[in-house]
């Protein structure tokens, strides 16, 4: 487990700050509760999809359109979607914030989860730049990969390397009740 | 049994200012008709996505009709797509799909079940309306209506197969055909000139 919190509403106001208009999403264990702060946000509209090889294309579309998405999708997910980030972000040069669930992040590097042992070797293969966001005191990492992607045409990972609090949790830790 | 290229013409003369999605065989067919190339473009480098793209455009400018020309070997990999598109019910979403049974593009080999009805799939998932053709009469005459009315429709259409004796060209010019594309559209739609050069091909 990874020492900190990270809670979706803060995430959520990052996006807004950005101006994001649609979070194309497959629900993973990691982003659950970032699903329910997202469906508070009415300027955001959720497109969630049956498979994650949709959200890439999905996201080009609105793009083209002239939208402002992000996608989430787990790690898992992300290497079900190879062909989609390979022919439609970084073939076409498409600015893209991936936010992907760090599904078995444990900063101890004997995770028995390949999943997660395999994330940073793949996105360096697949040469997609990354960073990585364990908590609140790391959102500071969310401008810079929307920066990143603008400035370089190109998708950039924001890997979410611990589960989102229950919206409940935010509450009694920044009311200070806790 | 209804062509490529009868399909294409009579797809076109209904299209108004739709922006368009293609992918295998009718791509060549539809840029041979299109009256507005500028508003399409085709998914030739992400396999099987045209429908998801398609969606994409559909959900950011939902005023503009989109027609998207799938095939049935790309929808059966991704299949899901259909209860994506189902399950967000943009009205402005056309879905057409050329079934032949095979795979056009890699030599005529047959696809794993040549007798999925993609309308009744598209039904099931819950699309507005759900179509089939096998006679180009009567794909002619029911397109304006179709087309006229909210979606997401799908249009399946019994195409004649066409199997491609050579392989693909790729060359780099080739492909750096879809993001140049993809960035006409976008300047064409947003009226921004806005999106760099970036990835292998600009």
């Amino acid at each position: 487990m990874i020492n900190g919190i990270l809670h979706p509403k803060n995430v959520v106001d990052q996006l807004v700050q950005q101006g994001v208009s649609h979070y194309v999403t497959l629900p993973d264990s990691e982003t659950a509760h970032m699903y329910e702060a997202l469906m508070a946000e009415p300027s955001i509209t959720v497109v969630p999809v049956s498979r994650e090889g949709e959200a890439i294309p999905v996201a080009a579309g609105l793009f083209i359109a002239g939208q402002n998405p992000v996608i989430s999708i787990q790690n898992a997910g992300l290497y079900e979607a190879g062909d989609s980030l390979r022919g439609l972000a970084l073939g076409v040069g498409l600015p893209l914030v991936m936010f992907i669930g760090y599904r078995g992040h444990n900063r101890k590097g004997d995770t028995p989860d390949s999943a997660a042992t395999i994330l940073e070797p793949f996105l360096h293969l697949w040469r997609v730049d990354y960073f990585v966001v364990e908590s609140d005191e790391d959102l500071d990492r969310v401008p810079l990969a929307f920066d990143r992607a603008a400035r370089t045409n190109q998708p950039v990972a924001v890997a979410i390397g611990t589960e989102y609090a229950k919206e409940e949790t935010a509450e009694i830790v920044t009311g200070g009740a806790g | 049994m209804i062509t490529y290229a009868d399909s294409c013409r009579v797809l076109n003369e209904s299209r108004g200012d739709a922006v368009s999605v293609t992918t295998m065989t009718q791509t060549r067919y539809w840029n041979q008709v299109s009256t507005e190339p500028d508003l399409d473009i085709s998914i030739s480098n992400g396999m099987s996505k045209a429908s998801s793209v398609a969606l994409g455009l559909a959900l950011g400018d939902p005023q503009r009709r989109v027609l998207c020309l799938d095939s049935e070997g790309s929808l059966l990999m991704n299949f899901g797509s259909l209860a994506t598109i189902a399950g967000m019910a943009p009205e402005n979403f056309y879905h057409v799909v050329f079934n032949n049974g095979i795979y056009g593009i890699t030599g005529g080999q047959p696809v794993p079940a040549p007798g999925v009805e993609y309308a009744k799939a598209a039904e099931a998932c819950g699309y507005v309306s759900a179509h089939r053709f096998s006679d180009i009469e009567s794909l002619d005459s029911a397109l304006p209506e179709i087309l006229s009315q909210p979606g997401p429709a799908l249009i399946e259409i019994i195409v004649k197969g066409e199997p491609q004796k050579e392989g693909v060209d790729q060359t780099w010019e080739s492909n750096a055909m879809m993001p140049k594309q993809l960035r006409a559209m976008r300047k064409r739609l947003t009226g921004k000139d806005d999106w760099g050069p970036g990835g292998p091909y600009l």
